[in-house]
């Protein structure tokens, strides 16, 4: 604690003798952790993979993410599901998926379907074998109108009973989608 | 006074006396130093010796039959300091002493039970004294400044403690260390003013703008922090002071050791330490609330009554962490936090500090010099220098994780000087100037934008307070202060955000450089000050007075209301500041009535303060991003009125028995929207039960009981899109918790060590009952209660 106090006392009478000069431009700050975008891509056996996407290229500021989805899913169908996560604002797109993935016991994607005749299964884990949902499958049966939401949490409970309530933690990503099955 | 002639009277019994065949003697005259009459009934005594005399009428006296060549005397009169003289009788026979006619140094005299010197003569001044300071030494100065009716704190759990001033916090509260504006980046709201208040000797609180020579724009009022005045004597002594508690499983210490000599040098020196880990409601453990605190202060000078300096150095470094379970990530998880009655993350007790957490290290570094001219005044020149560097954690992702997401140096460089005239027994006026530099840089290695943007600050004032005894009861005060500010910024606006807020149409000269998503920008902006207060104090004689005072004053924003842009994690909100905001002006009516009888006193303080252009932070609307939904809150301007009363009341009832009693109620009201004000503190009642019996090693027990009414005033709640739930829910962010009680109980005991009464020893048990509550004006009352109880230990011996 002397050491701390008394170096700290040198400093300061340092920093009192240079002063500071900075007239110079501040450089930018391009934002490491943002995450814009959400790409979600089904992929049927022999049929065109169907894409759901979620950007927003100002990150936290106002503008809404904007959100497409290419096409509806067919009836009794099982599509196997990958979750990829960008950060468009630095050049080229940093691919956020890959630090999920790597952290992958503090992450996890919880999968909520609403009015969709369909069900989830994650498709990859953590080392404890609890999931972490960057791949997954969904199956589809009867012809339905709904949305599906995807939540990304970092640092929830695991593991946990599947419910966002039961997880906890801190949400990364929370989209959802208009889905149609037909 | 009266402590002086008691000292004197003593020593005559003390002292024997040396019977001897002395011839030498010596005469002079006693004057005023300021407007040099004499002043008759002065008491000399030499120093050592039973020898005494009184001056007559001319001031003048004499003294025969003195055996030493070297005597030392002690000049003293009811209304002047007293001063001690060497000379030589061979040398000088005839003496001219002036002594200072003015109660200016009594406050220097620590005289139980009488009124300190005030400020000023018609503000609210409140003192928090040295033992209660002592007694809440392991909390932090906004818990020892709750002692005062109506002050509460604005907190962010339960080591984050700002203090509130009659509704008012933060940049509207100037805080002084040792006579230097603290400037620590008071503008946040989780940002605790960096003051060690073990290390404090006096605390005074001002209520309101009255006092101009500490700047205009203390809307909600000063906060003098004062180190120990420093006696002419020759001596050596010290304090150890430590605290353990049950809650948090830790403690602090103070050590402090101060060298004086009879020539007027000083040196002192103080080092403290804090370790508290995990705090505890009564449920469960508050996880990651834990702190780690050091301060050391030095200070060297020479005072004596004509001429002095100082050279003062402090330093404070504390890591404070955040209750993990508040740092969150959408609106949806900010509902799930306020439906769910407890945290969403729970650890077993800990001591570790981890993210999200905030370091902040502040330097104070100081020079002042006074002299004092005979027939004329007192000139002072001050230079000061602090450094403020900030860290803020956040819990991150990747390479990022342990990198701050908020790196902020703020230096500041301040000279002033002033001049106080009090020759004239009629007045004292006082003129004063103040020049302040000061520059921000945020590090761009975060990895996060900048919250608060580079800038470069400029501030001059000058102000003149005059003081009138228009008779023996009746005081008038005026003042008078002007201030220029000027803040040079660098910022960059991500353009989607320029053109939401319309800067495009306002501000497109600003714009320095183009970098695509984003746009540097180089707003200077001015603003031009003018405060001003009249007061008036009226003695009514037995010890009761009556003092009214407008204040009148202007605030320039502050960086965090100009230029907030971005995310905080720690209230998942969006917070916007505004380019077009300019001063707040604030017309303050304050009186007060106030007894102090040794058997029952009071004070009784109506107030209005009608603030136009108030500054406010409150949620507006929402945002969207891939996160999820996020609460917007952004500043905005209104004519904002605050009207309120606060009351205290004691009573000794046997000689043994003492109650005391404040309650403090304030209505807060948004006259624009004709609604209630944001953060407007609850009324609460304070009701004191202290047992004393001295003869019992003085044995002192004190019962509390605070209780806290619902806040039942308040803007309404907002409405969120909730994608998890994927419709429209109504955010319950300001809805305010219910009423508390809380029981605090106190208990010491002095004994003798190595000298006198010089070893206390004391516990202190906050929230008796250990209930559970949360407090309104605590930020993290969406997500976790208050602490339980804690039981402290405190030592304390002089030495």
């Amino acid at each position: 604690m002397k050491t701390k106090f008394f170096s700290a006392l040198a400093m300061t009478s340092l920093l009192f003798l240079s002063c500071n000069n900075d007239d110079n431009t501040p450089d930018p700050v391009n934002e490491e952790e943002v995450i814009t975008t959400l790409t979600v891509t089904l992929t049927a056996a022999g049929g065109t993979p169907i894409e759901l996407k979620s950007q927003d290229l100002d990150g936290d500021g106002p503008d809404a993410p904007v959100i497409t989805v290419s096409g509806s899913l067919a009836t009794s169908t099982t599509y196997s599901g990958t979750i990829k996560v960008l950060n468009e604002t630095e050049s080229p797109a940093e691919d956020i998926t890959l630090e999920v993935e790597e952290e992958d016991d503090e992450h996890q994607f919880f999968y909520g379907i609403s009015g969709l005749n369909a069900t989830t299964e994650y498709g990859n884990f953590d080392d404890d074998q609890n999931p972490l949902g960057t791949e997954f499958t969904l199956t589809t049966t009867d012809a339905s109108t709904g949305s599906i939401t995807f939540t990304l949490r970092h640092e929830p409970k695991k593991p946990n009973d599947g419910t966002l309530a039961d997880a906890g933690g801190e949400t990364d990503i929370a989209v959802t989608f208009s889905v149609e099955i037909e | 006074m009266k402590f002086y002639f008691f000292l004197l009277t003593t020593l005559w019994f003390v002292f024997p006396a040396f019977a001897q065949e002395c011839t030498k003697s010596i005469s002079g005259e006693v004057i005023d130093f300021h407007d040099k009459t004499p002043l008759a009934g002065a008491l000399v005594v030499v120093v050592g010796q039973n020898t005494s005399v009184t001056t007559n009428s001319l001031g003048e006296f004499t003294i025969d039959g003195l055996c030493d060549t070297a005597i030392e005397l002690e000049i003293s009169h009811p209304e002047c300091t007293s001063q001690f003289l060497t000379i030589d009788t061979n040398d000088e026979t005839n003496l001219k002493i002036s002594l200072e006619h003015h109660l200016e140094l009594l406050d220097e005299v620590q005289v139980v039970g009488a009124a300190q010197r005030q400020k000023t003569a018609s503000s609210v001044e409140k003192t928090v004294q040295l033992q209660t300071l002592e007694r809440m030494s392991g909390g932090s100065l906004g818990d020892a400044l709750k002692t005062v009716s109506g002050v509460s704190s604005l907190n962010t759990g339960a080591n984050i403690v700002k203090p509130v001033i009659q509704g008012l916090s933060g940049s509207r509260v100037l805080i002084l260390n040792n006579e230097v504006r603290m400037q620590d980046m008071e503008w946040g709201d989780e940002h605790a003013p960096n003051i060690d208040v073990s290390a404090a000797n006096r605390i005074t609180l001002i209520k309101g703008a009255g006092a101009l020579q500490y700047g205009g724009d203390a809307i909600g009022g000063v906060i003098l922090v004062s180190p120990e005045k420093m006696v002419a004597k020759d001596s050596l002594y010290g304090k150890f002071l430590a605290n353990g508690m049950t809650n948090g499983r830790g403690g602090n210490a103070t050590v402090e050791l101060v060298r004086s000599f009879e020539n007027g040098w000083f040196v002192k020196a103080q080092g403290s330490y804090k370790r508290l880990g995990d705090l505890e409601a009564p449920n469960y453990v508050l996880s990651n609330t834990g702190i780690s605190q050091v301060g050391g202060s030095l200070q060297i000078g020479k005072n004596s009554f004509k001429e002095g300096w100082e050279a003062f150095y402090s330093y404070f470094d504390s890591d404070i962490a955040i209750l993990r379970a508040s740092h969150i990530g959408n609106v949806d998880d900010l509902i799930a936090a306020i439906n769910s009655k407890q945290p969403n993350f729970i650890a077993p007790f800990g001591y570790a500090i981890d993210n999200p957490s905030q370091e902040v290290t502040h330097h104070l570094l100081k020079g002042n010099y006074y002299r004092r001219f005979e027939g004329a005044g007192k000139l002072k020149i001050q230079y000061d220098y602090q450094q403020n560097q900030r860290f803020e954690y956040d819990l991150r992702r990747g390479e990022a994780r342990g990198i701050p997401s908020i790196d902020l140096t703020l230096r500041t460089h301040t000279i002033s000087s002033d001049f106080k005239i009090d020759a004239n027994n009629k007045r004292q006026l006082r003129f004063g100037l103040m020049g302040r530099y000061q520059n921000n840089t945020a590090d761009p290695s975060t990895g996060v934008r900048r919250l608060i943007p580079d800038y470069d600050k400029y501030d001059v004032g000058v102000f003149v307070i005059g003081e009138y005894y228009l008779s023996s009861q009746l005081t008038l005060d005026t003042g008078l202060r002007y201030d220029f500010s000027q803040i040079d910024a660098k910022k960059f606006y991500q353009l989607s955000r320029w053109e939401e807020r319309g800067y495009d149409q306002d501000f497109g000269d600003l714009i320095l450089e183009d970098f695509g998503s984003q746009l540097l920008t180089n707003p200077v902006l001015n603003f031009h000050n003018i405060s001003g207060t009249v007061g008036l104090e009226y003695d009514l004689g037995a010890e009761t007075a009556i003092r009214a005072n407008y204040a009148l004053s202007q605030r320039a924003p502050n960086p965090s209301e100009l230029f907030s842009e971005g995310l905080h994690h720690s209230a998942a909100r969006i917070e916007l500041g505004d380019l077009r905001i300019q001063s707040e002006t604030s017309h303050k009516i304050a009186v007060s009535t106030e007894k102090n009888t040794p058997d029952w006193g009071y004070t009784l303080t109506p107030y209005a303060n009608q603030i136009n252009d108030f500054i406010l932070l409150e949620p507006s609307g929402v945002e969207f991003t891939i996160r999820g939904a996020f609460p917007v809150w952004s500043y905005r301007q209104t004519k904002a009125l605050l009207m309120g009363i606060d009351a205290s009341l004691y009573r000794q009832w046997l000689s043994n028995w003492r109650t005391e009693h404040q309650v403090s109620f304030i209505k807060g009201s948004d006259k624009t929207l004709d609604r209630a004000l944001i953060n407007v503190p609850p009324i609460r009642l304070l009701n004191k039960l202290i047992y004393k019996r001295p003869q019992w090693n003085g044995l002192r027990i004190a019962l509390e009981s605070n209780y806290v009414f619902e806040q039942n005033e308040f803007p309404p709640n907002i409405t969120v899109f909730s994608p998890q739930v994927n419709e429209n829910v109504v955010l319950d962010i300001n809805t305010p918790p219910p009423a508390y009680h809380v029981l605090n109980m106190d208990m010491e005991m002095t004994f003798k060590m190595l000298k006198k009464d010089d070893f206390t020893i004391g516990i202190n048990i906050s929230n008796l009952l250990n209930d559970s509550y949360r407090d309104y004006l605590n930020r993290q009352r969406f997500f976790a209660d208050n602490m339980g109880r804690n039981v402290q230990l405190r030592l304390k011996l002089y030495f």
